[in-house]
This record gives C-alpha cells, sequence and structure tokens, in this order.
C-alpha cells in the first residue's frame, strides 16, 4: 500500500484534468457507453437543478493519517491543504443564516485541523438540527491529544459518521493499511462507552461503508444486519445505522481501476445500473460542498475533480443562498456513481 | 472472427442474445432476474448456490459474474470457497458413486 497521495507521488492523474479526459474518453468516447447527459435526457431528468438546500458540507482539508486505497480525495499526511481560520469565520456567517438542516464536516480527517475544535465550538452554538463529523476512526488513537475526541464530540452533541470498510480485519486493513481494523475497533469502543451508537442513544454513531474493490455496494439494509450482528457478536459493539456508498471512479480509486484493469468493467457496471429514481435524490441536488480554501462546488467529488458551480456566486465569501439555488449541476461521466442501483451519497442510498 | 474461445469482455454483451431471438431472451432474462430476488431462500444463498453450479458447469462467465455478485453481497472468500467444495464434492462424489456401478459388474463377472 503507498504511505503518500498520488500529489505526493506526482502521478499523472493528481491532476484533475487528467481524470476528466479519462472520464470523457476510452468507452464514452467511442460510444460504447452513454455520457451521462446523454442519459440523463433519455430519463428526461437533464439538466441536474438543486431542490431546497439541506446539507452543507465543509471540507477543512485534505491532510489525513491514513492513505486509503480507494480514497476520492487523495488525501494523505504529505497533504498541506488546510482551511484557515479566516475561511472557518466565513462559514460560520453561512452556518448562521443557511436554511440548511445538516452542517457535515469532512476531509482528510478533519480533526488534523488545528483549528478544528474551535470551529466546532462555534458552529454547534448555530443550533443545526444535525451536526455531523466524518471521522475515520483511526485517528481517535492516532495520538494522545485526540484521545478525549468521543467526550469533545459527545459534548458538542456531534453527530459521529465513520467508515469501516468491513466487520472483518482482513478486508479492512487491506483497502485501509495494516493495524486500522484493531485502531478502528478500539475507537468504536471509546465512543460506545460515552453512549455513541448505543440503542435508544440520542449520540447518533453511523457507519459508512464502500467496497473494496471493483464492484457495486449490496442492499444497505442487509449489510447493515451483517454488520450489526458481526460487529456486535465478535466485538460488542453497537452502531446505530450502516450507509452504503459506491465508490466514485476518481483520483486514488480511478488509478486503482486502472492499473488492475477494472476501469471498463467498472464503467460498465455503473451505467448498466443507472436508476432514474436515485437521479431524482442525487445529493447534489440538495447538498453544497465548501472546500478547504472556500470554493463552491455541487458535491465532494467534483471538489475533488476541481469542477466549481456553475454559479454567479463560487466562493464562501460572496454567498448567497438564493444564487445559488438558481444553477445547473455540473456533471461528468463519475456521476453514474451516485445513481447506480439504489444511489449512493454521503448519507447512502437514496432510493 | 475472434481468436479466443472466451472473452471476458463477452460478459458485458450477455443481453445481446435477445437481438437475435427477442421473445425467448426476454423471457429467459426475466426468469433469470425473478430466479435470484428473495425468496424461500435468500439471495445471498442463491448466489454461493450459483457460484458453486458455476464451478461445476466450468463457465468462466459464470464465475466471473458471481465472485463479483459475493463480493458486492459482503460473501467472505472463505464462504466462497467452501461453496466451490461442496460443488466439488458432489461432483466427485457423482462420479465415485458409479464406483458401486463397477464393483456390481466386476462382481457379477467374476466368479
Amino acid at each position: 500500500m503507498a504511505t503518500k497521495s498520488l500529489k505526493g507521488r506526482q502521478k499523472d492523474l493528481a491532476e484533475t484534468n487528467r481524470q476528466l479526459e479519462i472520464l470523457s474518453g476510452g468507452p464514452f468516447e467511442t460510444g460504447e457507453l452513454p455520457y451521462f447527459r446523454d442519459k440523463l435526457e433519455e430519463s428526461r431528468q437533464a439538466p441536474l437543478r438543486p431542490r431546497k438546500l439541506e446539507i452543507l458540507q465543509i471540507n477543512l482539508g485534505y491532510m489525513c493519517n491514513q492513505v486509503c486505497e480507494h480514497c476520492h480525495v487523495d488525501a494523505g499526511p504529505d497533504r498541506k491543504e488546510i482551511m484557515t481560520r479566516e475561511t472557518m469565520e466565513q462559514c460560520l456567517d453561512v452556518i448562521r443564516k443557511t436554511e440548511a438542516h445538516t452542517l457535515d464536516l469532512t476531509g482528510g480527517a478533519p480533526e488534523m485541523n488545528p483549528d478544528f475544535r474551535w470551529f466546532v465550538e462555534e458552529a454547534s452554538k448555530a443550533g443545526v438540527a444535525d451536526f455531523i463529523v466524518r471521522s475515520n476512526l483511526t485517528i481517535i488513537r492516532a495520538n494522545k491529544k485526540y484521545h478525549d475526541l468521543p467526550e469533545f464530540f459527545a459534548r458538542h452533541n456531534v453527530h459521529v459518521v465513520s467508515s469501516l470498510p468491513h466487520y472483518t480485519r482482513g478486508k479492512t486493513d487491506k483497502q485501509r493499511g495494516d493495524g486500522v481494523f484493531d485502531k478502528s475497533i478500539e475507537a468504536l469502543r471509546a465512543l460506545n462507552q460515552v453512549g455513541y451508537g448505543m440503542p435508544g442513544s440520542p449520540l447518533k454513531l453511523d457507519l459508512v461503508y464502500n467496497p473494496s474493490g471493483a464492484f457495486l455496494p449490496a442492499d444497505q439494509d442487509s449489510l447493515e444486519r451483517d454488520f450489526k450482528k458481526a460487529l456486535k457478536d465478535d466485538f460488542g459493539i453497537s452502531f446505530h445505522h450502516l450507509f452504503t456508498i459506491t465508490n466514485l471512479p476518481i483520483a486514488r480509486f480511478l488509478d486503482y481501476l486502472i492499473a488492475s484493469e477494472n476501469y471498463e468493467d467498472y464503467m460498465t457496471a455503473l451505467v448498466d445500473a443507472y436508476n432514474p429514481e436515485a437521479v431524482k435524490n442525487v445529493m447534489c441536488t440538495n447538498t453544497l460542498s465548501v472546500s478547504w480554501d472556500g470554493w463552491l462546488y455541487d458535491c465532494d467529488f467534483n471538489q475533488m475533480l476541481g469542477l466549481k458551480v456553475a454559479s454567479k456566486v463560487k466562493h464562501i465569501a460572496d454567498y448567497r443562498e438564493d444564487v445559488l439555488q438558481d444553477r445547473e449541476i455540473v456533471i461528468s461521466q463519475h456521476c453514474y456513481g451516485c445513481t447506480a442501483g439504489a444511489g449512493s451519497s454521503c448519507q447512502g442510498a437514496v432510493a | 472472427m475472434e481468436s479466443n474461445y472466451y472473452d471476458p469482455a463477452d460478459l458485458r454483451k450477455f443481453g445481446k442474445i435477445t437481438e437475435w431471438s427477442e421473445d425467448l431472451g426476454k423471457k429467459f432474462f426475466e426468469y433469470y432476474g425473478k430466479v435470484f430476488e428473495e425468496g424461500a431462500l435468500s439471495a445471498r444463498e442463491k448466489s454461493l448456490i450459483a457460484l458453486a453450479v458455476a464451478h461445476v458447469v466450468k463457465c468462466p462467465y459464470c464465475i466471473d459474474a458471481y465472485t463479483k455478485d459475493g463480493l458486492q453481497r459482503g460473501i467472505t472468500k472463505e464462504e466462497m470457497m467452501e461453496a466451490v467444495h461442496t460443488g466439488a464434492a458432489i461432483e466427485s462424489g457423482a462420479t465415485l458413486v458409479h464406483a458401486v456401478q463397477m464393483m456390481n459388474k466386476y462382481n457379477k463377472l467374476s466368479m
């Protein structure tokens, strides 16, 4: 497993333009597979436009203690892009006036931002209904200074959403690195101890599953049953819900697909599983994504591809919800990842 | 003409068989889809049965398809291998049970 990001390794695919070229070339260029726009038109859903804004997702930086093989952010310890307090202030201004009911902090490992705790404290005062922090779990055990994160999260009524690719050690470590599974289990125990994920507890702990390879996730409900049983029986761990997320063909997952010669089959599987019902609830229609440097995107994936919102307002400093609502969503072939089967979003299946 | 009897890319084209015989093709895929739905057996159990049969009938397309299907369903590699052994056991059992016929014939012909 690599210990550096694609960017750190100066790989071709660290360039977003190269990724976009690949996503529009190959089987799409030859006509073997339809472009996403054509597929939307076929199901009479083009162009994609936002509905009511529900989720404001803020990326606090690309630095991470892990270098997961599938990471769409290309995050890692060598990434230095970190949100400054000044940009956080601009975000707070927006959080105080937005109509969105959910604030969703992500990264990298958002906890590694030096102003993370200050930002959470300030943001929690704004009183959003659902305040999510996406934690990779191992960060809680990575260093003593993070050991009290479960208590910190609980104090601010943070909803913890954590990735765990599988309930077995082998599959987890293969995707996320050696030792990740054991550390994740320790972190889940620490979260359970303060009440997170316990039946009936208001401290919400949800897990995210994404396939460890070139295949689509199974039915969310049946995987949730499997995860709940295995984690309870084997480790005494409880959690609330499991969200299944399809790996999108960008950044390190795209690199993996190409290197393992799975790219064409994977894209075919995504196109074959195109579901107009999933398009109706695709997350870009109710979410805005803010990057570490304050730029606005239709989703986290577009952020990683450098595809800013198609609006006069492009930066958090100029934020105007009414202007942003009146835009077309920027699409490319990676969008098939969110519309396949039961659909996929940061909140799991959508259809 | 293709230079190989089996091409992994052909699996993606399976649906095209309908083009040359629409009615039968459609009926087949409808039946196929129905068989693999949740029923008295779970879709997960059916996936493992399909994987075992895929090996017994030695269909490389089916092996690709049901290995991937198993991964999607969160089926572990240990479960998959046990399913293949189940198929292999029945297959070798089917060979070996004929040994009774051999023994019967041997005994009948021998003084």
